[in-house]
């Protein structure tokens, strides 16, 4: 039994950096960068937790995350390079046109 | 005998307006010959079972026929059946023997008119309903024929729809008539929560045992009712109107039958009378008023069908008297029915003879000396004129004598307002006579009088000749004795004015009245307008004594008051509870709709905000 702690302090300080990230930066490449990071952040947490109860189901959790985090990053990639082609930037802020 | 024929006597006319109406164009030419031979074959069967029951001891007289079951629901069986009694009896040979003669009349007065197939079949259907009316042995096909009348009055006044007036009249007419008809439907619906029946026997049975309060309302309703159908007052207003239709139904529906049916409907109800006197009582108020009235506007019109509308008016107005006074008078009120029918009709028809003569004018200023010009017109007038004014000997003289009479033994005010009555009439009926046949010509240019043909004068004829005769009934009280079984036996003659001197004050009020009409109209030149700076008196009586303006200012200006505050109501308070919900939750959303902005960071705010709001939340319930 390891002490979880600052496993989960790290994971925390990540989140929160991913977070602060996603609200704050315009780049669509870097708002999705800052995701990943959350997602990684959770990965994290739920491995430290699959170590401290000592059985595999975090660990198996944070593979089918991986696996999806992958899946969107080709889906989103596909995205962001569209919205670049047809507007010449990547800010997301000027992609707002879906609205009332 | 009675059950084989009589159906036949409803079924005849019935199948003749079917044939009309539903025939169309292909009836044009045989149609109105085939509606007039039918209700004469109807009349031929009323008279063949008049004779034969005639024949026969008081207690056979009356039989009535079950033709089938109209309904039944529960403890409720209505039946179609039909009654043939010694009252019905009397009205099916006025009904079927004035409106042949009326049918007749109307192949000369509408010859030229090219609707005439559908105002025979009109007719037709008139008069089976009429007879349906009669005939019936409960309240219910009572209503039936009562409304059927009210259905064919409102197809025939309306008959020349293509004048504005004229429909604007039927529409009255029919829409009044509504106030009357709900009396009566109420009746019918009290009459079976009481007796568990609307049958005529059931009710006159149980009327003395079912507690004056229920009777008293009772009479009230069916006292309302007649006064729709019969136009007493306050449901007079549209019988001046009324006017507007073919002069053969204002003979037939607006003077000899339909406007009567409202006596009948007395008449026939009378142990429910009997059994409340507080109903009796409105029912002679309501007639002295109305006999008045009527006479009252008689005496200013110009119109000379007006004239003779106001006369009817205040006719029926005499027949409600009697059959108000109870077993003293129901006799008589049918008695003066059928004078009234005869001498009315004959009057309406003769109008209608000189309005063919003048170019369908109906202003009697423009009338005068038309007795040369019309002589059978004018002799056979001159009969019904004498027996409406009540000259000795003529019929009319017999029946308002005995109601004056009848009237003065109740209570000597309501004799003598009878008896006022009487000398208007004769006042007004004395100035229709001058201005139509003496006084001096005042023809438009281009009208040249001539007397009409031959088939309209015919039953000028009859009419005229019943007018005289119609008194023979009372002879020896034929018609008290032949109408007691039904109506029961008049009181002995109690202490009182002595009937000949009634008689003779009758006599004298009528030769003021007919004094007062020569000196007023027959003396000097009659003026070709209406004058115009009258006395008041005059004013009112012109405008119907006001009859529209009360019913505009009592009913209609606070119906419309009514209906409008509803509408409001409606729209502003019923929609707006309904429609008032979704508006708030549009008007909320429009608000807050902002917050879809299309910046993706501020969603991940909210999503964030959630998330940590969601954790929060968690952290506080499992605070230990």
């Amino acid at each position: 039994m390891t002490d979880v702690t600052p496993y989960l302090i790290v994971s925390a300080v990540l989140f929160s950096i991913g977070a602060t990230g996603v609200l704050i930066r315009r780049n669509a490449i870097v708002v999705f960068m800052c995701i990943e990071l959350m997602l990684n952040a959770a990965n994290l947490s739920l491995v430290s937790f699959s170590n401290l109860h000592g059985n595999l189901e975090g660990q198996v959790t944070a593979f089918f995350v991986m696996v999806v985090a992958a899946a969107e990053v080709v889906i989103g990639l596909a995205i962001i390079m569209t919205i670049f082609r047809s507007r010449r930037s990547a800010s997301i802020d000027d992609a707002s046109l879906l609205k009332w | 005998m009675v059950s084989n024929v009589l159906p036949f006597v409803i079924a005849l006319p019935l199948l003749g307006a079917a044939v009309l109406l539903i025939g169309g164009r292909r009836t044009d030419s045989w149609g109105p010959y085939l509606a007039t031979l039918l209700p004469i074959a109807s009349f031929v069967c009323a008279l063949v079972l008049f004779v034969h029951t005639l024949g026969q001891p008081d207690d056979a007289r009356s039989q009535s026929v079950h033709l089938w079951t109209w309904f039944e629901a529960g403890k409720l069986n209505v039946g179609a059946d039909l009654l043939y009694d010694q009252l019905s009896s009397l009205f099916l040979l006025l009904i079927t023997g004035v409106g042949s003669l009326i049918h007749v009349y109307s192949l000369g007065y509408m010859a030229h008119d090219e609707r005439k197939r559908r105002f025979f079949g009109y007719l037709n259907l008139f008069v089976a309903a009429m007879l349906t009316l009669v005939l019936a042995a409960n309240y219910l096909v009572l209503f039936l024929g009562w409304e059927g009348v009210g259905l064919a009055s409102y197809l025939l006044i309306g008959f020349w729809q293509h004048k504005p007036s004229a429909a604007a009249a039927a529409k009255k007419a029919f829409v009044m008539n509504r106030v009357g008809d709900m009396g009566l439907s109420l009746a019918i619906a009290l009459c079976f929560t009481t007796f568990g029946s609307t049958s005529f026997d059931v009710v006159n049975a149980g009327a003395q045992h079912a507690g004056e309060t229920t009777m008293t309302w009772l009479g009230l309703l069916l006292l309302l009712g007649a006064c729709g159908k019969s136009a007493q007052v306050p449901l007079q207003a549209w019988l001046l109107d009324a006017m507007e239709g073919p002069t053969p139904v204002s003979a037939l529906i607006h003077a000899a039958t339909m406007v009567t049916a409202g006596v009948y409907l007395m008449v026939r109800s009378h142990a429910i009378l009997d059994a409340a006197p507080v109903a009796r009582t409105a029912v002679v108020v309501v007639a002295t008023v109305t006999l008045l009235w009527g006479a009252i506007i008689g005496t200013a019109k110009d119109d000379i069908k007006k004239v003779l509308a106001g006369s009817t008016m205040s006719q029926i107005g005499y027949m409600m008297l009697a059959a108000g006074l109870g077993p003293a008078g129901y006799a008589f009120a049918i008695f003066h029915l059928l004078t009234h029918g005869f001498f009315k009709a004959n009057m309406f028809l003769g109008a209608g003879s000189v309005m063919h003569a003048m170019d369908d004018d109906v202003d009697m200023r423009h009338y005068g000396a038309l007795r040369r010009a019309m002589p059978v017109t004018f002799l056979t007038f001159a009969m019904g004129y004498l027996a409406i004014i009540g000259f000795p000997g003529f019929s009319g003289f017999w029946s308002k004598d005995k109601i004056i009479d009848a009237a003065w033994h109740e209570h000597w005010w309501i004799g003598a307002l009878a008896l006022f009555g009487a000398g208007i009439t004769a006042f007004y009926m004395t100035r229709l006579m001058l201005m139509t046949f003496f006084t001096e010509k005042r023809w438009r240019d281009g009208v040249h009088p001539h007397e009409s043909p031959s088939i309209m004068t015919g039953p000028l004829v009859v009419l005229a000749a019943l007018s005289v005769l119609g008194g023979v009934m009372l002879l020896g009280s034929w018609i008290q004795d032949y109408l007691a079984p039904i109506v029961g036996e008049p009181p002995e003659e109690s202490s009182g004015a002595p009937a000949w001197l009634i008689s003779l004050l009758a006599v004298l009020v009528v030769a003021c009245g007919v004094a007062l009409a020569w000196f007023l109209v027959g003396r000097r030149p009659v003026p070709d307008t209406a004058p115009t700076d009258v006395r008041w008196p005059v004013a009112v009586a012109r405008q119907d004594l006001y009859g529209d303006e009360i019913n505009d200012t009592f009913v209609i200006l606070p119906g419309r008051k009514l209906t409008g505050a509803l509408l409001e109501i409606d729209k502003y308070g019923v929609d707006g509870l309904m429609t008032g919900g979704p508006v708030a939750v549009g008007a909320f959303a429009g608000i807050f709709r902002k917050a879809q902005n299309g910046f993706v960071r501020s969603y991940a705010l909210s999503v964030l905000g959630g998330a940590v709001v969601v954790v929060l939340a968690l952290m506080v319930v499992n605070w230990q």
